[in-house]
């Protein structure tokens, strides 16, 4: 091949899905021929994140701006899939379409929350951000308003940030190794540990970008396939997404005959839960309306802020360039998004639907004991079927399950080929491996660049640097393995908490940078360390200490309570003390206008 | 110096007025379509139910547009003011 790398991308990447397209067909011949499940599963995984760890590898660097920042050499394109795939964790991939299928028309906030964010992101910070050539967010944060304070407390509030999101990821890659490779879910959780960081370990960024590529391709192709194979078996064509609306209005029917909402549980079983939400009901009183907005805003703010997003779009060529990636990244998020509704809706027909044969409420408690899926997932405790009124049929508030099950059984509902099933096992490993690799990267680069060299040891060696940056990926990387090994919250509560955590804490500090010029050290000081502990302390009143939420306010939304105690202080005190010096005011023209080189010189 | 501060202030004029445009767009999307919600759903839309397709596709979909846009837009203004960066940069 001619020239380099950066100028082939098309054909490697080319060559990398058909080959991975290949693979698939290979292990449906292979299943075919009689090949054990548990093989094939065992090759899907093992196969791809053999892949990664190759890319991991050939990508190893030891110069600072590869290691910060790719170098800078990113395509729009290239980077738009690199921030979906770092974007789209594990909840998203495993459990976003259980949340719709449970939770309704209020989970779709979450689909709003995640999308619309870019919005903020292309429009207030990414382009902006790029333009001052920062390695790290609180790199931002410790030179706009100066001095080492005010970059400490940035780098507090994305550790605490990244770690509670981290956690989760580590969590869902140690659930998938565990049922893909059938090892304990302690010992899963560190293998996942030692796949992450098999790509970001060598090669920093540089390698964590070209990774969650190659991660992108294989979940979007392993979320998609199952979708619409199934649609086209049950008639609804190969583009389920544009053609799910007849299905929405006859999940509606069934679920008024079922009974849906009307029938509660009377019994409760740990993790499992029964369905109490109507696909398409939204409320029309103020609160729920209320608790819908709140919610789609704390997400927004939370995409505009958290460091793991923020960080991708310095590692595009031009600020021109950076602006573009965020329409491609969201446009790659879409496929995936899009999708989920129309899954959560298919699985709901196909259960509640007596007419058709996988249609199971209303049946007899006996035959649905008998069907083989109900049979394999009751037996690792993600469902279960409990006969409550004793009237031997099975209604609505009598099944139970784990939301994840919605996606993982999908392709066992439908009857499709266990060769699908390896394929979402790989997705999901895919989804929870790239979003825990930029997670870890952002948690240590913030670490070593802004704690260690910025703060600590300024003097410190570009080798010393990159030495120290890897030490700490993988120290983080260990912390966050073993809080996931002890499974101390649930995959969802901490992926939202993520979200408040940076919103409370940094959204502010971060927009009125570049939009206020008269925002100073004490302002943002103010703003930061306000808002994270107000947001932090309400998050503890609500949830550990049992208090009743306040208008509605839950633990899900508690940036609602940080963020506007961040704005007011923010201005309050930034007004009370002296106004940016003339250089800080400059500083902030030259992020204002694309042209000219980046505030920060290439290798600071 | 006097020059390129007014060619200054003026691109920022004009990004800032996007900025809000865009922002009021994001607004509609994000709040304004779901809090009517219950309402929407009375209309058909493609065979939906429209309240449903706003929160799972419709507003989706529109903010892929409006960053599209958004990006071109402020390309043009950038490029009007002769601020744009070199087009080499981009590779």
């Amino acid at each position: 091949m001619k020239g380099d790398f950066i100028q082939n991308l098309g054909k490697i990447y080319g060559l990398y899905t058909g080959g991975f397209l290949l693979f698939i067909i290979l292990m449906a011949i292979l299943e075919q021929a009689g090949v054990s499940p548990d093989t094939i599963g065992y090759l899907f995984v093992g196969f791809t994140i053999a892949i990664y760890a190759l890319i991991g590898v050939l990508s190893r660097t030891m110069a600072t701006d590869q290691y910060y920042v790719a170098g800078r050499q990113v395509p729009a394109l290239y980077n738009g899939m690199a921030t979906a795939a770092d974007w789209m964790s594990g909840a998203s991939f495993v459990a976003m379409a259980g949340g719709i299928y449970f939770g309704g028309y209020g989970y779709m906030a979450f689909l709003v929350g995640w999308t619309g964010g870019y919005v903020l992101v292309a429009s207030l910070m990414a382009p902006y951000l790029r333009k001052f050539g920062c390695y790290t967010v609180p790199d931002f944060i410790g030179t706009r308003y100066g001095g080492n304070f005010a970059r400490l407390c940035a780098v507090i509030v994305l550790v605490v940030a990244s770690f509670t999101y981290v956690t989760a990821q580590i969590n869902a890659t140690g659930t998938v190794a565990a049922r893909a490779l059938q090892i304990p879910f302690e010992v899963g959780v560190w293998f996942g540990l030692a796949g992450i960081l098999v790509c970001s370990m060598l090669g920093g960024m540089r390698a964590v970008t070209w990774t969650q590529v190659a991660q992108y391709i294989v979940l979007i192709i392993a979320y998609i396939v199952p979708v619409v194979w199934m649609s086209n078996k049950s008639g609804f064509g190969l583009i389920p997404q544009l053609a799910y609306g007849d299905a929405v209005h006859r999940v509606q029917e069934l679920e008024a005959l079922h009974q849906v909402g009307a029938l509660k549980p009377t019994e409760t079983f740990g993790g499992l839960a029964a369905l109490v939400n109507p696909i398409n009901a939204p409320g029309d009183t103020l609160m729920a309306k209320w608790k819908f907005a709140t919610l789609v805003l704390c997400m927004m703010c939370g995409t505009a802020s958290l460091p793991h997003v923020l960080m991708r779009y310095f590692t595009t060529p031009s600020v021109r360039s950076a602006r573009i990636s965020v329409g491609w990244s969201i446009l790659f998020i879409f496929l995936l998004y899009f999708t989920a509704p129309a899954l959560a809706t298919f699985t709901k027909l196909s259960l509640l639907d007596p007419n058709l044969a996988t249609g199971i409420i209303g049946k007899s408690i006996a035959d649905v004991n008998a069907l083989q899926w109900i049979q394999k997932w009751a037996a690792v405790d993600f469902l279960k079927v409990s006969d409550s009124n004793g009237d031997g049929i099975l209604q609505i508030n009598e099944l139970f399950m784990r939301a994840d099950i919605v996606v993982l059984a999908t392709p066992e509902i439908a009857g499709l080929p266990y060769v699908i099933s390896g394929l979402v096992a790989a997705g999901g490993m895919a989804a929870a491996m790239s979003t825990a690799d930029g997670l870890l990267l952002a948690i240590a680069n913030a670490l070593s660049h802004d704690l260690y060299y910025k703060i600590i040891d300024p003097k410190a060696e570009t080798k010393t640097r990159l030495v120290v940056a890897r030490i700490l990926l993988l120290g983080v990387g260990a912390a966050g393995a073993f809080v996931a090994s002890l499974k101390l919250t649930s995959i969802l509560g901490a992926v939202a908490w993520a979200f408040d955590f940076a919103c409370s804490g940094l959204f502010f500090p971060l927009v009125l940078g570049i939009w206020w010029k008269r925002a100073n050290r004490e302002g943002a000081i103010a703003g930061m360390v306000g808002g994270f502990v107000a947001g932090s302390a309400y998050l503890y009143y609500v949830y550990f200490a049992g208090g009743t939420p306040w208008f509605g306010i839950d633990h899900l939304r508690f940036g609602v309570i940080g963020m506007p105690v961040s704005l007011v202080l923010m201005i309050v005190v930034s007004l009370m003390t002296e106004e940016p010096d003339e250089e800080t005011q400059r500083m902030v023209d030259a992020v204002r206008t694309p042209r000219g080189g980046t505030v920060l010189d290439a290798t600071h | 110096m006097a020059e390129a501060d007014s060619t200054h202030e003026a691109h920022w004029q004009r990004t800032k007025n996007l900025t809000i445009i865009t922002l009021i767009i994001w607004f509609i999307f994000a709040f304004g379509v779901h809090w009517f919600a219950p309402q929407l759903n009375s209309i058909t839309f493609l065979g939906f139910p429209l309240g449903f397709y706003m929160a799972g596709q419709g507003s989706l979909f529109a903010f892929v547009v409006i960053i599209f846009w958004f990006a071109r837009a402020q390309n043009k203004i950038d490029e009007e003011f002769g601020v744009a960066e070199d087009e080499n940069e981009d590779e």
